[in-house]
């Protein structure tokens, strides 16, 4: 049985604290007037002359493509009113951004390190349905995890309700006026509409939750069945293929939904399979981590290189797979470049350039030279740094999803961002820690559990 | 290197990885073991070296990689610069996401036929070459250890009937 450190307990409730308070000092710095808004961009900028011009321009650009930029609400307000309103409309376009940004630095956040436990759990399922002989011994890890999913799950959905109740602006689609105006989503009004849009997540959220309750109810029980007697496994192969059925065509609509639709012009058919690669490999990467974590302090006893160098194959191989959805996304759009689609890549590579081709480099070429080596993979300090390196790279991933289409230019890394992170690492680390210490972390009626302890590779 | 070599045949691959490491411990020399498949783990109970191949085949992508880019700079840029879809034909660096298939399938491109190539050369394999099999049940479904004689002949058959084979014979060993 583990027993949750105490110094591991209290790093986790000073994460949660400085998080809360970065959070709070976040939401009460955001403006709530237009001059406000105008006077803080220009002290950023450095001068009101300058930063007016240079926003002027934007303008432009704006209005005379007024279908390209489907992030704003006062579009196509604006292209009209282009004349009268010009500095009203603009001014009031970047209040709303400067408001978004503490709740999308928070959305990002959470959605972060709930698409951790989401990850852990489909992964979980696939070894389970592929009654896969390894992952046995580290299956309360990745039940430890998949813990963070109840407050996750929580969490998120008060965030999606209070979005729904205007709390926000994140989705531009929720507002009455910018549809009232727009066209195009106006043709999609039948699916992106506040009660459906909440009775799709609840139905993802419920259905994954279920399957989280029972998968870890049959598999400690599995542990106090009498030898021989191995029905809770069956039932639990059972429900894990059902549930991946059920997971992946959920999480493909979820990505649709909580964010994809935060640019309602745009789409892309491959999106779902993305997020569910930034998912999977960052839920890999965790296992190892905690997996490493436990093994440091003595526990795991069993779990050796070879588990580990497996899931170090994961996190390469993921790696690529990630990238190979990426670069497929980006090819195909920058090569046919028809304007409501590139605007997508336009605004991330103009706005967001360093975030944007940063995060290549850590989910891609550190992974890719760093992991490729057999011996590497075997190597604990270089799964941590590689591990480390990953996770970051996907946040910035989930970052350059959420924020152009919320904050457009006005981003930057400050008090919500990093207060963000750190809550809900604190809050993360708490849950599934306490998770771990909740039950042996040794599974033992597994009828495959010899099979892991005699894993080599 | 000894004149004679024991043949002895096996029918399982446990019982033959079994009887390599018993004859290893006894400090015997295993000239070479046929299997009709790779056998898991037969490599480390030989004790030989770890496979270098790896590194030639990461060495052989770097080429390809290079030579892809080389090439497609002399064709696409250099040499004849088309106007594909109104992408930017005289640079490189912003032409690359179009490039990107063409570096990645001449990097696997080499590194795959390269290390097939190298392969062969290390196994000294060559078409129509005569095959250096012993016995042919080896590839069908037979194991074969071939063991040096050192000294004892008689505790090597001893030991080599205890560690369960079904046949033992004495070669005159044609390579010494």
């Amino acid at each position: 049985m583990y027993t949750f450190a105490q110094r591991l307990k209290i790093t986790a409730f000073v994460l949660m604290g400085l998080g809360l308070i970065g959070l709070a000092i976040g939401f009460a710095s955001t403006p709530s007037t237009v001059a406000e808004a105008q006077a803080m961009v220009a002290d950023a900028h450095g001068g009101h002359g300058d930063a007016h011009g240079s926003e002027h321009n934007a303008h432009d650009t704006h209005a005379t493509d007024s279908h390209k930029e489907d992030t704003h609400h006062d579009d196509a307000y604006a292209a009209d009113a282009h004349g009268e309103h010009h500095d009203d409309a603009h001014g009031e376009h970047l209040l709303h951004q400067l408001q978004n940004k503490p709740w999308a630095a928070l959305y990002v956040a959470a959605f972060f390190f709930f698409m951790i436990a989401l990850g852990t759990l489909a992964f979980y399922a696939i070894q389970r349905a592929a009654q896969a002989g390894w992952p046995i011994l580290l299956y309360r890890v990745m039940e430890g995890i998949t813990a963070y999913l109840v407050p996750g799950s929580i969490i998120i959905y008060v965030f999606l309700v209070l979005t729904g109740l205007h709390a926000n602006h994140l989705f531009v689609w929720m507002d009455a006026e910018t549809v009232a105006h727009d066209e195009i989503i106006q043709g999609k009004v039948g699916y992106l509409n506040v009660p459906f849009f909440l009775i799709r997540a609840a139905i993802y959220l419920l259905g994954w939750n279920a399957y989280r309750y029972f998968s870890r109810k049959f598999s400690l029980a599995q542990d106090n069945a009498p030898s021989g007697d191995i029905s809770n496994h069956k039932k639990n192969f059972r429900i894990s293929a059902g549930f991946l059925v059920f997971f992946f065509v959920t999480e493909s609509m979820m990505a649709w939904d909580w964010i994809m639709s935060l640019d309602p012009h745009w789409f892309s058919t491959l999106f779902g399979w993305y997020v569910l690669a930034s998912m999977l490999v960052t839920a890999v990467t965790v296992i190892a981590l905690v997996s490493i974590y436990l093994k440091s302090k003595g526990y795991l006893p069993k779990v050796n290189h070879s588990h580990l160098h497996d899931l170090a194959k994961f996190m390469f191989g993921l790696s690529v797979f990630w990238t190979y959805l990426w670069f497929s996304q980006f090819m195909l759009i920058w090569y046919s470049n028809i304007p409501e689609e590139v605007t997508y890549f336009l605004t991330r590579i103009d706005d967001y350039n360093l975030p944007f081709f940063g995060m290549v480099v850590m989910n891609f070429i550190f992974p890719l030279l760093i992991l490729m080596s057999s011996d590497y993979k075997r190597s604990n300090w270089i799964i941590v740094m590689a591990g480390i390196i990953i996770v970051i790279g996907h946040y910035i991933d989930i970052f350059n999803m959420i924020m152009p289409a919320t904050v457009g230019d006005q981003w930057f890394i400050g008090w919500a961002e990093i207060g963000g992170f750190l809550f809900f690492a604190g809050l993360f680390i708490y849950v599934v820690f306490r998770a771990l210490s909740k039950a042996p972390l040794e599974v033992s009626g597994d009828p495959y559990v010899g099979e892991s302890e005699r894993f080599v590779y | 290197m000894s004149s004679k070599l024991v043949h002895a045949v096996y029918d399982d691959d446990d019982t033959l990885l079994h009887a390599v490491k018993d004859v290893k411990k006894a400090d015997y020399h295993i000239e070479e073991v046929f299997t009709p498949f790779p056998v898991h783990g037969l490599d480390h109970a030989m004790g030989l070296a770890g496979t270098r191949i790896a590194v030639a085949a990461f060495m052989y992508g770097i080429l390809g990689f290079t030579v892809a880019i080389v090439m497609i700079n002399y064709i696409m840029i250099e040499d004849w610069p088309q106007n594909i879809g109104g992408k930017p034909s005289f640079s490189f660096m912003e032409n690359l996401p179009a490039f990107v298939p063409v570096i990645f399938e001449m990097t696997v491109f080499f590194a795959a036929h390269l290390m097939v190539i190298t392969f062969y050369l290390r196994s000294k394999l060559w078409p129509f070459k005569k095959a250096e099999n012993p016995m042919p049940e080896t590839t069908d479904d037979k194991f074969l250890m071939q063991v040096a004689v050192d000294g004892d002949e008689k505790k090597l058959m001893t030991l080599l009937k205890k560690s369960g084979a079904i046949d033992i014979s004495i070669h005159e060993n044609e390579h010494a």
